[in-house]
């Protein structure tokens, strides 16, 4: 017997990664900007995604959105209602989304062409720690975190808030008789993530929104440049 | 966490290199694991026995080496390891660090395997 070392320096999500890799070049060549929204179960993605589609086709521009869930299409339908194509991925128990999903129902997406819009939003499955490994090809990942869930998540979830490009803070208009301490969840985003962009929004006032779709356009004409 | 799924890529990938070493025999996978990739070490070591079985990996063992984060430091100009991941603060002056250098690995690194001596 002889004993000999193989090395491979291969990355375990290494399938995942070219698929991304496709991904996000089919994005830029189609000249679209592509968000990936995470957060835990509950924050309110998809109320702020309802605003933000609604928002941005009064503005005029073309958006549609993938919305990951376990098992149900109730988040697509309520986003549905803002008019914007949407498509349902059924993860049936997987607790993120990854590469090979979103090509999927990119693909076989009826009435939809990625060089037809200008954005491009995935809601990822309610999952605060398996949806930071997975790279979806996106330009922009979006942390949000509600006023009810505590100043401490960013620190609780320092991988997820440390991979991403964007917190959003939800629900601010309960701030107050959540006890919500504005000063510390501010300090802790950017102790994990410093120098991150913040939002403070609320999708029902729509608190925070313009300053958000501003980041949004100014994003987009980057993406031209 | 997915830590099965990570496993199960890890088999697929060595059980594929082990075509090019027939009769050969794993002995010991290593990984590197940054700190920020949110793997568990004793989780996906308890899948590897699950998802060894039947395999050319069965019987070997997995090591997981975990890399500590290392942040870039602008005013500094030094690369320093981090003792957490709590804060992502130079530990020499203090001053928040963006770049971060090392912590999010996820990869097999080498395998050692034992080769049946050729015989003419």
């Amino acid at each position: 017997m002889t004993t000999r070392i193989v090395e491979l320096r291969r990355g375990i999500l290494k399938k995942n990664d070219e698929l991304a890799a496709d991904l996000r070049a089919s994005y830029t060549a189609a000249g679209v900007l592509v968000l990936n929204l995470v957060s835990s179960p509950g924050t309110g993605k998809t109320a702020f995604l309802e605003r933000t589609l609604t928002e941005l086709r009064k503005r005029g521009a073309k958006v549609a959105a993938l919305v990951g869930d376990l098992e149900t299409d109730n988040d697509a339908r309520r986003l549905a209602a803002s008019g914007a194509p949407v498509r349902q991925i059924n993860t049936h128990g997987i607790c993120h989304l990854d590469a090979e999903m979103i090509g999927r129902h990119i693909d076989g997406w009826e009435g939809v062409a990625l060089a037809g819009l200008d954005y491009l939003f995935i809601e990822n499955v309610g999952n605060l720690v398996c949806p930071s490994s997975y790279d979806l090809g996106e330009k922009i990942r979006v942390a949000l975190l509600s006023v009810t869930e505590g100043e401490d998540k960013p620190l609780k979830y320092p991988t997820l808030f440390n991979s991403a490009d964007a917190a959003v803070i939800t629900k601010i208009d309960i701030s107050e008789p959540c006890g919500f301490d504005r000063e510390l969840a501010l300090r802790n985003i950017n102790e994990i993530r410093p120098g991150i962009r913040i939002f403070e929004t609320s999708a029902k006032t729509g608190a925070g929104m313009e300053e958000w779709l501003a980041y949004l356009a100014e994003a987009r004409v980057a993406l031209a440049l | 966490m997915h830590e099965l799924s990570l496993v199960t890529s890890i088999v697929e990938t060595v059980t594929e290199t082990m075509t090019a070493y027939p009769g050969a025999r794993v002995k010991e996978v290593r990984l590197r694991v940054g700190a920020l990739a949110s793997v568990i070490p004793e989780s996906l070591e308890f899948c590897y026995g699950i998802a060894s079985e039947g395999t050319p990996l069965e019987g070997s063992k997995l090591v997981v080496n975990v890399l500590p984060v290392v942040v870039h430091c602008e005013p500094c100009g030094l690369d320093s390891e981090l003792a957490g991941v709590q804060s992502f603060r130079c530990p020499q002056c203090g001053e928040l660090c963006a770049e971060i250098r090392q912590g999010r690995e996820l990869e097999i690194e080498d395998i050692e395997i034992d080769e049946a001596e050729v015989t003419a």
